[in-house]
């Protein structure tokens, strides 16, 4: 009998981190499934959505741009080296317009954005949370919800795919630039062949992932922020964890959608 | 009658820690009560069991002979808009100015939420330099004043002040005093006010509830405040560390 008593702590250890996990994902779908439905129903607050757009989309396009160019550049030069063992360099424009398309603009974007914007918006809902701020609206005829959450939510879902095709021009940009004043390619001939690579499922496929991102960039701030308690370090945690939580539902959200598109 | 507010056997814990055990009181439409007790009793959290902003573990609570103890969605944005609360902290919006705050709740134009806001904050002793600053731009006593401003600035059928004048000089208090006092003598709002402050518990009261170890344990008209006959009462209106009524600190 004896030995067992271990075990048992072991197994309720491991039920309690399981219900808890199962708690959090309720908690989180209650949260998105409240935000939407409210979204169904007016009052929409059109200027706070363009406000936010403005936040997320404008201010972050340099810091998009920079990332897409570097990566774009980087992504040419490593298939230009590893083409050449195979006397394929010159796929290097093929391959650099499918992988930033479909993989990198969006991914690399999503994740700039969750860096920025997911931290913010729970570092300032953390702040007004805390503040009672949150709990004032709602004695003052506004919910918070449609005050804050929905404006957020539908901007980051409208802005992200702007940013995304912004994010993937340059990174192409990115790869032409390195290919023709460092490795030789012609000009003219690698944009032809980029063109004639560059597919509209995969521009599409590239808009989706982005709406999706901003989805969980503006979910994944929101609600920490909301929940956040316990003062400024209450804050920092739900900084923290609305970055990371957005960085691993954005890469795992990528893998479902890759595999959904790409393997069908 | 019907009371305009009616809580009974309200408890609510937080955790394993129990903070309100039992609270019933009843305030009349159009009646000023003042709650006073020690603090952290438990009388911000009353307030706002009674919004519906926390959710208590047992009890009822009424308005106007209506229990609103479970509302949520609609019915409990419709139950929350016939109150103006001024937050113990203020809870001021500290990215708009100080006139967005005030006419926050006021619907119209720019130009009328505006007009509407710089005479809310006249009524509160603040002139109308103060409009565009940003709240924490503002000095403490001037954010409660801006706070108590936006509280009041939709004739809310009911007003909740959450220690309205600490953080005041003793004149501009009195201010606030008169002004809480004149909202119930004279747009028949009902009121329920906490304060530490005798003065100015006499000054806003018709009547007096005092919390203390979760529970309401006295409560009278205004008058009877220094004949009570409660010592725990008496305590505390004397203001004596001597009493019934224990601090937790440990004696020199
Ligand atoms: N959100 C919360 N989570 C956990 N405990 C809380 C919460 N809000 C209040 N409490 C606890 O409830 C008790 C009563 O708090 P409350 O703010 O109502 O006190 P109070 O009577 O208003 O005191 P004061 O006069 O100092 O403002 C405190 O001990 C506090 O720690
Ligand atoms: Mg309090």
């Amino acid at each position: 009998m004896a030995v067992l008593i271990p075990l048992v702590h072991a197994l309720v250890a491991i039920g309690g981190a399981v219900i808890s996990v199962f708690a959090s994902i309720g908690r989180l779908v209650r949260f998105a499934a409240t935000a939407l439905v409210r979204l169904a129903t007016p009052p929409w607050y059109p200027a706070r959505i363009l406000e936010q757009m403005l936040v997320i989309g404008w201010f972050s396009l340099p810091v998009v741009g920079l990332t897409a160019i570097f990566t774009g550049s980087a992504l040419a030069q490593q298939i230009f080296i590893g083409g050449s063992r195979f006397n394929a360099a010159s796929t290097v424009p093929a391959v650099t317009v499918i992988g930033v398309v479909r993989e990198l603009g969006p991914v690399l974007g999503g994740l700039m954005v969750a860096g920025r914007v997911a931290s913010a918006m729970a570092a300032e809902l953390g702040t007004m949370r805390v503040t009672e701020q949150i709990d004032a609206l709602a004695t003052l005829r506004t919910d918070p919800f449609r005050w804050l959450v929905a404006p957020r939510l539908v901007a980051a879902v409208l802005t992200l795919p702007f940013l995304v095709l912004v994010s993937n021009a340059l990174g192409v940009m990115g790869g032409w630039l390195l290919a023709t004043f460092r490795l030789g390619f012609n000009s003219a001939a690698y944009l032809a062949t980029t063109a004639r690579y560059l597919h509209v499922d995969d521009v599409v496929s590239s808009l989706v992932k982005a709406a999706v991102f901003g989805f969980i960039i503006a979910l994944m701030g929101c609600y920490h922020g909301y929940h956040s308690s316990g003062g400024a370090a209450g804050v920092g945690r739900a900084t923290t964890n609305a970055v990371v939580s957005a960085f691993i539902l954005i890469l795992l959200a990528n893998l479902v959608i890759t595999v959904i598109v790409f393997a069908s | 009658m019907t009371p305009k507010l009616r809580l009974s056997g309200v408890a609510k814990s937080f955790g394993a820690k129990p903070v309100l055990r039992d609270v019933s009181f009843d305030v009349a439409a159009g009646e000023s009560l003042v709650i006073i007790g020690g603090s952290g009793t438990g009388k911000s959290v009353t307030l706002k069991c009674i919004l519906g902003l926390l959710r208590p573990d047992a009890g009822r609570i009424e308005v106007d002979g209506a229990d609103v103890t479970a509302l949520r969605g609609a019915a409990l944005a419709r139950h929350l808009a016939r109150f103006g609360m001024l937050f113990q902290g203020g809870a001021l919006f500290d990215s708009l100015p100080v006139w967005a705050n005030v006419a926050f709740a006021v619907p119209g134009s720019a130009r009328s939420r505006r007009a509407a806001a710089l005479e809310t904050l006249a009524r509160v002793g603040l002139g109308s330099e103060v409009a565009d600053l940003r709240p924490a731009e503002l000095s403490g006593g001037m954010q409660k004043r801006v706070a108590l401003a936006r509280a009041i600035a939709v004739a809310p059928e009911i007003l909740f002040f959450d220690e309205p004048t600490t953080g005041l000089d003793p004149i501009m208090a009195d201010v606030i005093n008169s002004l809480i006092r004149k909202l119930v003598t004279e747009q028949a709002i009902t009121a329920v006010t906490i304060t530490h402050d005798m003065a100015s518990a006499r000054k806003i009261a018709d009547r007096v509830a005092m919390l203390y170890d979760g529970a309401i344990i006295w409560h009278g008209p205004r008058e009877a405040i220094d004949r009570s006959g409660n010592p725990f009462v008496e305590q505390f209106v004397a203001g004596r560390a001597e009493g019934p009524i224990t601090m937790a600190v440990r004696r020199g």
